[in-house]
């Protein structure tokens, strides 16, 4: 018998009656509602990482083997593909990566980093993954996908105006979903855990019955339809865990058990939806509950408890999805944003800080630095100390978290919130996002001048409004333009978005994550923008210096001289940081005027993830002063190297930024030196501490950090074998550095490092 | 100052490099330095900085509002500063101006821990200027902090010393000779300076850049470690290894760049000079 079946064996001699001994509180027996339970049962963690324990032999080995295969990943591109089964919950064999000793079992396909394909979202992207990989597609899939079978991206296209497609193919507006899975939508996988099956669908049918006397509506037929769904999708649920010898139709009775049951809901998850960010929830102080119940039990040790959690985060780093070289420009690495959301301050003011939280950011330690999980912690002042410094330690040793500040989100969104891919917050099992990528705002600014012509092209993308004609921009004329220019481009937009998620929700729609949310559901419409620092500063050059035009032939506007100095957005200086401010308020107004599909909310970020460089590419001279074709800052940072006073001044800037105005997400991504935290271990962990209490008591929304040397990264840009681990942040996530196209490294090595000189 | 390192050849030819520039460009730079003596220091409540800098961990402790005043009596071999020697291109500003910047971060610096540093240049060279800012921060509840050489410590009133939380005490060398062929300056209004301190009981980290072939020698760390030893005040001493990242400032400002040739010190050396401050008892970081 192997460890994986003796252990299999001692956990079905609990009773499934039993599965709740122990646990306190009354209103989740009831009702389907993880954060009561999770407030009833939790243990808040005020010491140090001194209990923590180190890699067992057996969680290095199973790592080994896996990681073993990165470098061939790395080199084709993708290690291995299915071409011939259209992936579902319950498409695939199970598959392990050493049955013997794995304790959380399941993949995607029947083998380890082997990717499926999923053709409802779009075939065009299956065809050119496989065939950028070397692949081709079965051809019977792709005839049940031509002739038998419509998809999303089919549908989209079908509705699309001539003037979205024009405003997309000018990269105007871009990364849209609409010929891949919109992620964003976080079931609440660990109701799975909690109840078993067998419950969720009881509770889903007395929802389904909700709406018997109900007149059959547009609205009213399409949920009883996505209800039925969602009832058949936790049935396969049930059939994919049980072919892994599980049956998980019952609530889980351990800590294994619990994880095991949460993974195989995540699991369905991403067998079955290629979605833009797949992310996990916030799941470290629920699992908490059952370690500690086990470890009082005496059924585990520290080191077994670790060992669980090592497993688990093996599993979710080894996610993968078949994507296209277009796809990877925009979103380099290989992202999949299993974003796991740990810490934060509950209603009542005890921190959700446990064990748990802990032993998930001790992966970083014990599996080596990693991009994936998209490990965020919720930052507050009020965090305890010794998990604040633990955090900081962790970032300085491996650049690999990202903080989001609790204080903003928990007001809003209650103290059960987790973050879909990068810096959008939901409430878990309650709200799921609409994703919309962004728009690019500097090239908004440019058609403005050019009366809606683009700038590269010539061609006349926007609306042709009059032209600038001046040789010297005039403040007044230009904003005039922009604001006229935006309205235009909101409604595109929107208009745009609208059409995807109607089209999603009718060819991709995600049974199993949606099954794992109450109904009815809550929905935003996540906009964005993107270019926020070149617009921002090419309107403070407008009105603080004098920029001179220069047209070609045709009267095109293709260049600008700045004579003079203008300040700069990234410098705590009001002059420039207000134009940022007024340009994401008044963006946001123009999203907010029109409708929304589902009516759902209107929300925005300030996010690019790596397409800053992308975007960069596809916009024109700027009259910052930018050139053509550099890229942009990332997210809502700073132009690089504009922000001439330092870390500080430069998050103080991006603080400013309201997150009223972009409750999608705010992201800031900061690289300093380790000299530029401190001189000493202690100090500089002191310091990061420090500047995270700063920044989010000043109202900041989200920081990635990197602590690292540009010549470690100029090294690692050399010697890519040297570094298979080095992990750093972008926008919003981590990424292997050595993943990341030349391009996109060359733009990562040229931002600004804060540190000494 | 130590002249026989491990391979003698190179450091003499390096000597040689350092006397060549000490004979032309060094000594107008130096000449131009005594002048920065001369210069009036603007009416009361006005003064000449070349910037102001948020820093973090590395102008004294935690997040640090930074002045940077213009004009230092002293050119250093391995100024990294140089757009700071001359009070004339610098910019005048007022204390009031000052003190809004800092308001701006007044709330960060609270919650993050830190204060102000007045560095430069030469702060004391404008003590009135100098000592209005930390008295203003320090009455408003800032830590504050003062980064000086010292060479001009006699300038700095017993008042301003007392708003001064924490000296930042630059002493470059304690072989005298040494010290005035790296800084052009002499190094006994320092070591006054530090005495004074120590009778004030004022806090003082000292900061020692460690350049080989300049100031790494054995009885020079020594030297300097007994002293630091007997003050009594010194909570740190920051050994700062030498680096070159301030050449291409050099380059972009038309100057050259004296210590082109000197590497960094390596790990061996580094742990050399700390083991020498730990057996007086000092701690070095």
């Amino acid at each position: 018998m192997t460890v994986t079946e003796v252990r299999r064996q001692a956990d079905a001699q609990a009773p499934a009656h039993v599965a709740w001994r122990g646990f306190r509180g009354t209103t989740w027996r009831g009702n389907v509602d993880v954060r009561d339970f999770i407030q009833a049962n939790y243990t808040p963690y005020e010491g140090d990482e001194s209990f923590l324990a180190g890699p067992t032999e057996r969680t290095r080995a199973v790592w080994a083997e896996v990681s073993d295969l990165f470098p061939e990943e790395r080199r084709r591109g993708i290690y291995d593909v299915d071409t011939s089964t259209p992936s579902s919950i319950t498409a695939h064999r199970p598959g392990y990566i050493d049955s013997e000793r794995e304790l959380i079992v399941g993949l995607q396909t029947d083998a380890p980093l082997k990717r499926a394909i999923m053709p409802a979202g779009g075939l065009r992207m299956v065809e050119n993954g496989l065939a950028a990989y070397g692949y081709t597609l079965d051809p019977r899939v792709k005839e049940i996908f031509t002739t038998y079978r419509k998809t999303h991206n089919d549908g989209v296209f079908d509705a699309y105006t001539p003037e979205i497609r024009a405003a997309r193919r000018a990269g105007i507006i871009t990364g849209l979903p609409d010929a891949y899975g919109r992620g964003r939508i976080i079931g609440d996988y660990r109701r799975v855990a909690l109840y078993g099956v067998d419950r969720l669908i009881e509770a889903k049918r007395a929802e389904l019955r909700t709406l018997d006397g109900e007149f059959s509506t547009d609205a009213v037929i399409r949920d009883r339809e996505e209800l039925a769904e969602q009832l058949r999708a936790l049935d396969e649920l049930k059939r994919m865990a049980a072919s892994y010898g599980y049956d998980i139709s019952r609530p889980a009775a351990t800590a294994r058990e619990a994880i095991q049951w949460l993974y195989f809901a995540y699991l369905a998850a991403v067998k079955e939806q290629n979605g833009a960010a797949m992310s996990l929830g916030r799941t470290s102080t629920f699992v908490d509950v059952y370690l500690e119940r086990d470890l009082a039990e005496g059924r585990l040790t520290e080191q077994e408890a670790q060992e669980l959690v090592d497993d688990f985060v093996i599993k979710l780093r080894i996610v993968r999805f078949l994507r296209t070289p277009e796809y990877d420009q925009l979103f380099s690495g290989d992202p999949t944003w299993v974003t796991e959301s740990i810490g934060g301050i509950g209603a009542d003011g005890r921190p959700l800080v446990t064990r748990t939280s802990y032993r998930y950011l001790q992966t970083l330690r014990n599996l080596g630095p990693a991009p994936e999980p998209n490990l965020t912690v919720f930052w507050s002042p009020r965090l305890p100390e010794p998990f604040k410094r633990f955090c900081a330690r962790l970032s300085i040793e491996t650049s690999s978290i990202q903080y989001e500040s609790d204080e903003l989100m928990r007001p809003r969104y209650g103290d059960d919130t987790a973050i879909a891919c990068c810096v959008s917050a939901a409430p878990v099992g309650k709200q799921m996002q609409f994703f919309g990528a962004r728009v690019n705002l500097a090239k908004a600014l440019l058609y403005a001048i050019n009366g809606g012509r683009d700038e590269i092209s010539g061609e006349q993308v926007g609306p042709a409004y009059p032209a600038l004609t001046g040789d010297v921009l005039d403040y007044e004329e230009v904003a005039a333009a922009f604001d006229r220019m935006m309205d235009w481009l909101a409604k595109t937009y929107v208009n745009a978005l609208n059409v995807i998620h109607y089209m999603h929700d009718k060819y991709a729609y995600e049974r199993i994550e949606m099954a794992l949310h109450d109904y009815p559901v809550k929905r935003t419409l996540a906009c964005g923008i993107a270019g926020l620092s070149v617009a921002a500063d090419s309107l403070s050059a407008v009105k603080h210096a004098t920029v001179r035009v220069l047209r070609d032939v045709t009267g095109l506007a293709v260049d600008y001289v700045v004579e003079g100095d203008y300040p700069a957005y990234g410098n705590n200086d009001d002059r420039a940081d207000a134009i940022a401010v007024d340009l994401v308020r008044s963006f946001m107004d123009k999203i907010r005027r029109n409708p929304s599909y589902r009516d759902a909310e209107h929300t925005q970020s300030v996010l690019t993830i790596t397409s800053n460089v992308v975007y960069g590419k596809h916009t024109g001279n700027t009259p910052d002063g930018r050139r053509a074709g550099t890229p942009f800052a990332p997210g809502a940072n700073p132009m690089n190297g504009r922000d001439r006073h330092g870390l500080v001044a430069s998050a103080l800037s991006v603080a400013k930024l309201p997150y009223e105005q972009a409750q999608d997400g705010i992201s800031l991504t900061s690289t300093v030196t380790p000299d530029g935290l401190g001189r000493t271990a202690d100090d500089r962990v002191a310091d990061l501490v420090g500047v995270l209490d700063g920044y989010f008591d000043a109202g900041g929304f989200h920081m990635n950090v990197n602590v690292l040397d540009r010549a470690t990264l100029i090294d690692a840009m050399d010697h890519p074998e040297k570094y298979p681990q080095l992990t750093i942040r972008v926008s919003g996530y981590a990424v292997n550095f050595v993943r990341l196209t030349r391009e996109q490294q060359q733009d990562v090595i040229d931002r600004t490092f804060h540190g000494r000189l | 100052m130590r002249d026989e390192p491990r391979n003698g050849a190179t450091a003499r030819l390096h000597q040689d490099t350092v006397a060549r520039l000490a004979q032309d460009s060094t000594a107008r730079l130096r000449e131009d330095a005594a002048a920065e003596l001369c210069q009036a220091e603007p009416a009361a409540g006005g003064g000449v900085i070349e910037s102001w800098d948020v820093s973090v961990g590395v102008d004294g402790p935690g997040t640090r509002f930074v002045v940077f005043t213009c004009g230092c009596p002293l050119r250093c071999l391995y100024c990294h500063n140089p757009e700071t020697w001359r009070m004339r291109d610098g910019r005048r500003v007022t204390v009031d101006e000052v003190m809004t910047e800092v308001d701006r971060y007044r709330r960060f610096i609270s919650v993050a821990g830190g204060g102000v540093t007045v560095s430069g240049g030469e702060p004391l060279l404008q003590p009135r200027f100098t000592g209005e800012l930390l008295r203003r921060c320090h009455e408003s509840g800032l830590h504050t902090a003062l980064d000086t050489s010292g060479y001009l410590g006699d300038r700095a009133s017993d008042a301003l010393l007392a708003d001064t939380d924490l000296v930042l005490l630059d002493i470059k060398s304690y072989d005298p000779r040494g010290y005035r062929r790296l800084t052009g300056g002499s190094l006994e209004p320092t070591l006054r300076f530090a005495r004074r301190l120590a009778d004030l009981g004022r806090p003082v980290w000292v900061r020692f850049v460690l350049v080989p072939g300049h100031t790494d020698a054995e009885e020079n760390v020594e030297g300097l470690a007994r002293f630091v030893a007997s003050l009594g005040n010194v909570e740190r001493v920051d050994v700062l290894p030498f680096h070159r990242m301030a050449a291409g400032k050099y380059a972009r400002l038309g100057l050259a760049y004296p210590l082109a040739d000197v590497k960094p010190p390596d790990q061996d050396l580094l742990e050399r000079v700390h083991a020498q401050f730990a057996a007086h008892g000092v701690t070095s970081v």
